[in-house]
């Protein structure tokens, strides 16, 4: 069982749901990113979902089109990428990679998922992968014993849920609602009636993302969800305060206040 | 005599081997085509996929269709023997004179065809991204005509290049949308398109501008466009007696391209030229040409070659050409590539350049300059086919649209100052 697997079973023993946090490398520096990384794991994430900044972002609002827009002028790479999972996992939080495709395609399917295990990771997101193209790349993780997430949404079929979270291991991610990333001032309840029928279809853990940023909206998911999943509010603490030591505090007042929602909205279940 | 109705259904009609069921265009070394689109989009791919699938066969979208192009966008359009051109290069260069369609490009037939599906399928509103402008233009005709919202998503670099298609778009109903981010052309006025779509698919069609994207938009778009070379083909026979010895067009997206090729692809004498923009030339890294200077990937859903650097991160495309200035190719293309069937090569700029001057002197035809390009092509080879074959060939070129569009970056590109500003000679008061 590898470490995602092993944080999800321990906070399904204690009735609760995880807090996952995205961020992505080389944002404002490899370095920073790590700095900031650290800070969501002493603030209350289970989980850091590492986000590797691509040319062509198509699924993500504003925010972290900015984010990886800096990364990648200031030069950052894939193996940068894998050392910050390497940093993730060296504080004993689970340490993803959420990547769109071509970047691990060209990477290499079997050195990119080797090599994150390597340095301790347990995971990777593809959000613009569907299992039908996915043959080589499950059998790659297969192998290195790298958890695969792909995504539902609000408008995948019965059918496609099923396959989808048939060719998952580690968890499901239902993307909340019909959009890209970014703050939304409501979840909604497209997201409950998903993690509902995923359910049906698998006993995977179920995680929901897109639009969520606050305590309480975290409190709402994670009354029936496995796993709560926090990315452009981080970023924005980030691009809000320009001084590195202010934008780690902030993400660790952030990391602390989606974590404390979390345990009450468990509470609730 | 043919009957042009006929023609233009059973062009849109025909069955293909490819791409597969599962929509991607396999060879023995990479499974080109597919779907790599987030989960959140498959449900709309669903259902364009068997409105498609229905429309190619169902006798009421082929006369609506066809009915479309005869008596809107003006199908067919004819195929001019370029006679003075010709005789520079020993060839016989026969043009298609995709420029004479409503709206100034091959662009309409893609549209007309693909917003009668989106009223099928129910769509109020229809979403576009454009480089050149006239993927925009024919969008918001076709919305005007068919009574859908159009919002058109392009580059803001773009916006500026062509600021006459921004006019026009505006005039025809369609709000347009200056993309100001990445390198602000046309791939990230796609990005922006789908940002859109995935939040609207339900009341929105997106209408793809080129044979790209996921399945099935590089079958469909194709398809639409498909009559091009059924018309080329025919016509080229009743002109000279038999088929071409090569057709060309330019290669951006391709799909001016893939209608021309695609009635060809089983005539193994004919040779199939794509000419992709070489901007300031292959070696310079400033270029759009995804096929020669570019490696096998994935970007906007679809596996084909593209330009990227080492960690797969899209790099930029250069071109003087807007329509051009993309870093992938349609996935057919790149199929008809590895297969050996279709053969690439860069145009670069000046040779593009020249060629525009020179079509518009000797023939009185001003061209896109997307469609330069391929002109250019043509005289490149016309020397080395005729060398070949020992004859003087036969060369179609899809002259895919007009160059009224162009002609700023011609002004500037030639140093010329074309507006008359009441100070020079000739002025009437």
């Amino acid at each position: 069982m590898n470490r995602l697997q092993d944080v999800l079973k321990t906070a399904r023993a204690e009735n609760r749901a995880v807090l996952i946090g995205y961020l992505p490398a080389g944002f404002p520096t490899v370095d920073g990113s790590i700095d900031a990384m650290r800070a969501m794991v002493e603030g209350g994430c289970d989980v850091i979902e590492v986000g590797l900044p691509y040319s062509d972002p198509a699924m993500d609002g504003p925010v972290i089109q900015a984010a990886a827009d800096q990364a990648l002028a200031r030069g950052t790479s894939t193996p940068d990428v894998i050392r910050a999972a390497g940093a993730v996992a060296d504080t004993g939080a689970a340490a993803l990679i959420m990547s769109y495709w071509n970047p691990i395609e060209h990477y290499g399917v079997d050195r990119f998922a080797s090599e994150l295990a390597a340095v301790g990771g347990s995971g990777v997101i593809t959000p613009d992968l569907i299992p039908e193209e996915a043959g080589p790349w499950i059998e790659a993780t297969d192998k290195h014993d790298i958890g695969r997430v792909f995504l539902v949404a609000p408008s995948s079929t019965p059918e496609r849920i099923a396959l989808t979270a048939a060719a998952c291991s580690g968890f499901v991610y239902a993307g909340a609602v019909m959009g890209v990333t970014g703050a939304r001032d409501q979840v909604g309840h497209a997201a409950r009636d998903l993690v509902e029928r995923t359910k049906q279809a698998t006993g995977q853990p179920v995680c929901v993302g897109l639009g969520v940023s606050t305590g309480d909206q975290a409190a709402e998911i994670a009354a029936y969800a496995d796993g709560v999943i926090v990315g452009s509010a981080f970023v924005r603490r980030l691009l809000d305060n320009r001084d590195p030591r202010r934008g780690v505090d902030a993400v660790r007042e952030l990391a602390a206040e989606l974590a404390e929602g979390v345990r009450r909205g468990s509470k609730a279940r | 005599m043919t009957d042009p109705r006929a023609e233009i259904i059973s062009a849109y009609a025909a069955t293909a081997a490819m791409p597969d069921d599962t929509g991607h265009f396999p060879t023995d070394n990479a499974l080109f085509g597919g779907r790599f689109m987030p989960e959140a989009l498959m449900a709309v791919l669903k259902e364009l996929t068997e409105a498609y699938e229905v429309s190619k066969t169902d006798p009421a979208f082929h006369q609506e269709f066809a009915d479309l192009l005869l008596h809107y966008a003006n199908r067919p359009s004819l195929l001019t023997e370029a006679h003075n051109l010709s005789a520079r290069v020993g060839a016989r260069i026969l043009l298609k004179r995709e420029d004479l369609n409503h709206t100034g490009s091959h662009k309409i037939n893609n549209v007309l065809g693909q917003a009668l599906l989106a009223k099928r399928m129910g769509k109020t509103r229809v979403i576009a991204e454009t480089g050149a402008g006239q993927h925009g233009v024919a969008t918001a005709t076709a919305a005007a005509l068919l009574g859908l919202d159009c919002v058109v998503y392009m580059g803001a670099e773009d916006t500026r290049r062509q600021a006459l298609n921004v006019a026009r778009m505006r005039m025809l109903g369609a709000e347009v949308v200056p993309v100001a981010i990445g390198s602000q052309t046309l791939k990230d006025a796609i990005n922006e398109a789908l940002r859109d779509w995935v939040a609207s698919a339900d009341t929105t069609y997106y209408a793809l501008g080129t044979a790209a994207g996921p399945h099935p938009f590089p079958a469909m778009v194709r398809d639409f466009a498909r009559v091009i070379g059924v018309e080329a083909r025919r016509q080229t026979l009743e002109l000279t007696g038999g088929l071409p010895d090569a057709v060309c067009a330019c290669v951006g997206g391709g799909s001016n391209a893939i209608g021309m090729f695609h009635a060809f692809v089983p005539d193994e004498s004919v040779r199939l030229y794509g000419f992709e923009a070489g901007g300031s030339g292959v070696a310079s890294g400033l270029h759009a040409a995804s096929i020669t200077g570019g490696s096998v990937g994935v970007l906007h859903g679809t596996r084909t070659y593209l330009l990227q650097d080492q960690y797969g991160q899209t790099q930029e495309s250069h071109s003087i050409s807007a329509g051009l200035d993309y870093p992938a190719v349609g996935p057919e293309h790149a199929y008809l590539h590895a297969t050996g069937r279709g053969r690439y090569e860069p145009v670069d700029d000046a040779e593009a350049m020249d060629a525009f001057r020179a079509l518009c002197e000797t023939e009185g035809i001003i061209p896109a300059i997307e469609s330069a390009h391929a002109l250019a092509g043509a005289l490149r080879i016309a020397p080395q086919l005729a060398a070949e074959l020992g004859r003087e060939p036969v060369i179609v070129v899809n002259l895919s649209g007009r160059g009224d569009k162009d002609m700023h970056t011609a002004a500037a590109y030639f140093g010329v100052d074309f507006i008359d500003n009441g100070h020079s000679e000739g002025g009437e008061q």
